[in-house]
């Protein structure tokens, strides 16, 4: 699998600006981030599903990346659980009891609601960040950012990352192959930390050759005219069309609909269905 | 001396910020308008730094001190940055791969325009026309990574004829291409220097030849179009500047390490003494009327020895299929045979499957009904490691193995992982380093090491493995003759000691000087499997194998040598015996 494998497909969704994009993830995750209310967090989810299938993107091709995310989830869980397990009690003022375990490490209502909350805050933001990587043109995208006043030559650095991050994926695996055939073991066999110690010893090729890499780039670059000027122009730039309208006005609404919903109705970022 | 000058070196001195001794000294060089010029040096002779001169590179990139003064189309280097010489001089560099930085060829050949802030209708109407230029007008939504090497070099070449520069720079244009690919290159660069300019097609007015600098060390690659002069660079000093017959004819070229082309060669083999008079430069322009009695008394009186009885076979591929992705076949019945002490190159043009031939064997990419036999047995159950004590395989770039910081820690690796006894890893490595002429260097640190000498510690490192077939994925690549030769000969130093060797290769002259046996490969296919004699005197096989015809064979038909296999065969083995 790899991680950053933007590649085009028709759909409404690739079709956006970059920048509608960038926005609307940021928007979204804002609401995410700022609010504490399942219900809010439930919706996002299932908006963003909806977006993932819109993009065509095939959820079998994210296997990965969710079980790491899931990994993720589950062990933050447990460990927020193990620092402060009356967290949800101070947060929501009462204390319902379910069953006890030991000294402070009740199990409360308002604990396990609290900790299930901050689970689906998490899970509901990643597909938002998987549709903005796999349907965003790199250069498309850095040319819309570069409207946005961020200097092109950080916005390039960017997309050049992008654009060269499939191929010292693939050099990697050829390194660490020829690292296999030395006899290098970074299969399940070994330790942890025998294995980590052999992951290192491959970086070490892959690192010198990505500097070579990055020189001959550079060079080219300069050859031809690039931070010539303080601005450049971009060929792949796209300007803000109507759906990017919608779009922008859809998450727009949401933000709106989250706001109201926390002025109105919950009274702060937590929704209490304990009172 | 040239007239309308518009490269001046004069009394031009470089040295590189942090070396003691200049890497170009006290040179003296004007190239005029319109010329088309060869830089050829060695490597480490200067000749790149003396084109990064040329386009700015240095002093922007690379610091130093310059003494001296240096003029390109009017401008005062030492004053003047990249970005303005980039609007005269255009760069092409040799590695295309590296060169590209956009995702598609559109964008890669407008990235000039981009940062020069032109508009984007204006772009796009240019990037169209400079396209069709160079025949990629097809390929705007790809890619550069999905081309072909000789669709990547049309890319490269767009991306700068895109600001109609009238300098063109071509620093080892040659280095990554497979011959035919290289002869296409060298042909395309012509036509652009001759004046096909960007507007022709709009304004169909003619115009002046652009100049065109061509720095390479494939001489006689270069030289299958004319050049005005050739400009031959060693130490840093201008060795000579000569007209490319009286160039030739010098024997200079052979002298400063550099290969001849090798109709010269043969020739020169024959007794015959070449001069300026007879036009050497050109295979289609050689007088032979003076040599060719010589030359066909040489060929009758080399009588070819017996080659040596075929070994037990080491290594067979039998009806082996693979791909990547369903439906898409990167080889397909392949059935090979390698036997002990052979040592055999593996050709075909890029994505042929030489390189996935070769990773399947040593089982660095799976595949499920392998059927790849070591000595008779089945390779099946091994894992990739178990076939790296067999078959050991040594990647192009150096640095991708080395993982050490000592010669003798890299070498001794693949032991200790194997967990062999400390006395027995000693003794074994000390024995390999012997043997690569590595044993004086023991405890120096890699880094400072040349690329040959890494290379050397790199298949070191698999030798003490003591497998009996070593694959080696272009050896040579961008080495010039003298590295070249250092290099293969110590291959075929191993292969006598009885190491069976392969290589994969463009390299038409590796093939014919170094493995009697070729194996072609043609969209995954193996198309032939004979003598390399044969194979680069055969129109068809070099053909669908994207080589390019030995000069020798030209040869044979200018002097009338019936069988050009048969010259080919006299000239190695003349080379074999006396040479050497």
């Amino acid at each position: 699998m790899t991680l950053f494998n933007y590649s085009y497909e028709d759909t409404v969704i690739h079709r956006l600006s970059g920048l509608t994009k960038l926005l609307g993830f940021l928007m979204l995750t804002g609401v995410v981030m700022y609010t504490y209310d399942i219900r809010i967090f439930l919706f996002i989810l299932v908006f963003s599903f909806t977006l993932l299938r819109i993009a065509h993107i095939p959820l079998r091709k994210l296997k990965l990346v969710f079980l790491y995310v899931g990994i993720f989830l589950v062990i933050n869980f447990f460990l927020a659980y193990l620092f402060s397990p009356d967290y949800g009690t101070e947060v929501y003022g009462s204390s319902t009891l379910i069953f006890q375990i030991a000294g402070n490490y009740d199990v409360t209502w308002e604990q396990l609601f609290y900790q299930v909350s901050k689970l689906l805050k998490y899970a509901s933001v990643i597909p938002l960040g998987i549709i903005f990587l796999f349907t965003t043109d790199p250069s498309e995208f850095a040319s819309s950012l570069n409207t946005i006043f961020v200097p092109y030559k950080v916005t390039y650095a960017v997309a050049l990352t992008l654009r060269h991050f499939p191929d010292i994926q693939k050099e990697y695996t050829t390194i660490s192959k020829a690292q296999q055939a030395r006899g290098l073991d970074i299969s399940k066999k070994t330790s942890f930390w025998h294995r980590f110690r052999n992951a290192v010893a491959t970086m070490v090729p892959l690192i010198f050759s990505s500097l070579e890499r990055i020189d001959v780039i550079t060079n080219a670059m300069h050859l031809r005219g690039f931070s010539k000027h303080r601005t450049r122009t971009w060929y792949s730039f796209r300007p803000m069309k109507a759906p990017d309208g919608v779009a922008l006005a859809i998450c727009l609404a949401v933000v709106a609909g989250a706001a109201c919903i926390a002025i109105f109705v919950n009274h702060g970022r937590f929704y209490n269905p304990f009172v | 001396m040239a007239k309308d000058p518009v490269i001046e070196f004069s009394g031009f001195s470089f040295t590189y910020f942090a070396q003691k001794h200049p890497t170009i000294k006290d040179l003296d060089l004007t190239i005029g308008r319109g010329e088309k010029v060869l830089v050829v040096g060695p490597s480490g002779s200067g000749k790149s730094t003396l084109g990064n001169c040329i386009n700015g590179l240095i002093p922007f990139s690379y610091e130093g001190e310059m003494r001296g003064s240096l003029t390109v189309a009017g401008t005062i280097v030492k004053d003047a940055g990249v970005f303005e010489l980039s609007k005269t001089v255009g760069t092409v560099m040799q590695d295309s791969d590296a060169q590209f930085v956009a995702l598609s060829v559109a964008e890669d050949i407008a990235f000039a325009l981009e940062n020069d802030r032109v508009a984007q209708d204006e772009m796009k109407e240019r990037v169209k026309t400079v396209s069709a230029l160079v025949g990629v007008e097809k390929l705007l939504g790809q890619s550069p990574q999905e081309l072909s090497g000789g669709q990547k070099q049309r890319t490269s070449m767009a991306g700068i004829l895109v600001d109609d520069v009238d300098i063109l720079l071509f620093d080892e244009p040659l280095a990554n291409l497979d011959p035919k690919t290289g002869k296409t290159a060298i042909e395309l660069i012509d036509e652009i220097h001759r004046g096909r300019r960007l507007d022709a097609g709009v304004h169909g007015e003619e115009s002046p030849p652009r100049t065109t600098i061509i720095i390479e060390h494939r001489i006689e690659d270069v030289l299958h179009r004319d050049v005005d002069r050739i400009i031959l660079v060693d130490g840093g000093v201008v060795i000579a500047d000569l007209p490319p017959h009286e160039m030739i004819a010098s024997g200079l070229l052979l002298e400063h390490g550099l290969r001849e082309p090798l109709y010269v060669t043969a020739l020169r083999h024959a007794g015959v003494a070449i001069t300026a008079e007879m036009k050497p430069a050109y295979i289609h322009s050689i007088d032979l009327t003076q040599g060719r009695e010589a030359l066909r008394e040489w060929y009758t009186s080399v009588t070819l020895s017996e080659p040596p009885p075929p070994g037990d076979d080491v290594l067979s591929i039998q009806n082996l299929d693979f791909e990547y992705y369903p439906d898409r076949p990167v080889l397909t019945d392949v059935n090979l045979t390698v036997r002990a002490g052979d040592m055999l190159s593996v050709v075909g043009t890029n994505g042929a499957g030489k390189s996935t031939l070769a990773k399947v064997i040593c089982r660095f990419e799976e595949h499920g009904t392998d059927s790849v036999f070591f000595r008779g047995e089945d390779a099946v159950d091994m894992t990739i490691t178990e076939r790296a004590s067999f078959v050991g395989f040594v990647m192009q770039n150096p640095n991708q193995m080395i993982t050490q910081v000592q010669i003798f820690d890299e070498v001794a690796s693949g032991l200790k992982h194997r967990k062999v006894p400390e006395a027995e890893i000693e003794r074994r490595v000390v024995k390999v380093l012997e043997i690569c002429g590595l044993e004086r260097f023991r405890q120096w640190p890699i880094s400072a090491l040349s690329y040959g000498q890494k290379k050397r510690v790199t298949i070191a490192s698999i030798l003490v493995l003591d497998p009996k077939v070593i694959i080696l994925d272009e050896p040579t690549a961008g080495q010039d003759y003298r590295h070249y030769t250092d290099i293969m000969e110590f291959l075929k130093k191993i292969n006598e000691l009885g190491v069976t060797v392969i290589l994969i290769t463009h390299d038409m002259h590796l093939m014919l000087e170094y493995t009697p046996r070729s194996v072609l490969l043609s969209d995954g296919k193996i198309i032939a499997d004979t003598s390399s004699s044969e194979v680069l005197t055969s129109p068809d096989l070099v053909e669908r194998a994207s080589l390019k015809e030995t000069s020798l064979f030209h040869l044979a038909g200018k002097t009338g040598i019936d069988d050009p296999k048969s010259l080919v065969d006299r000239f190695i083995e003349f080379e074999r015996e006396a040479v050497r």
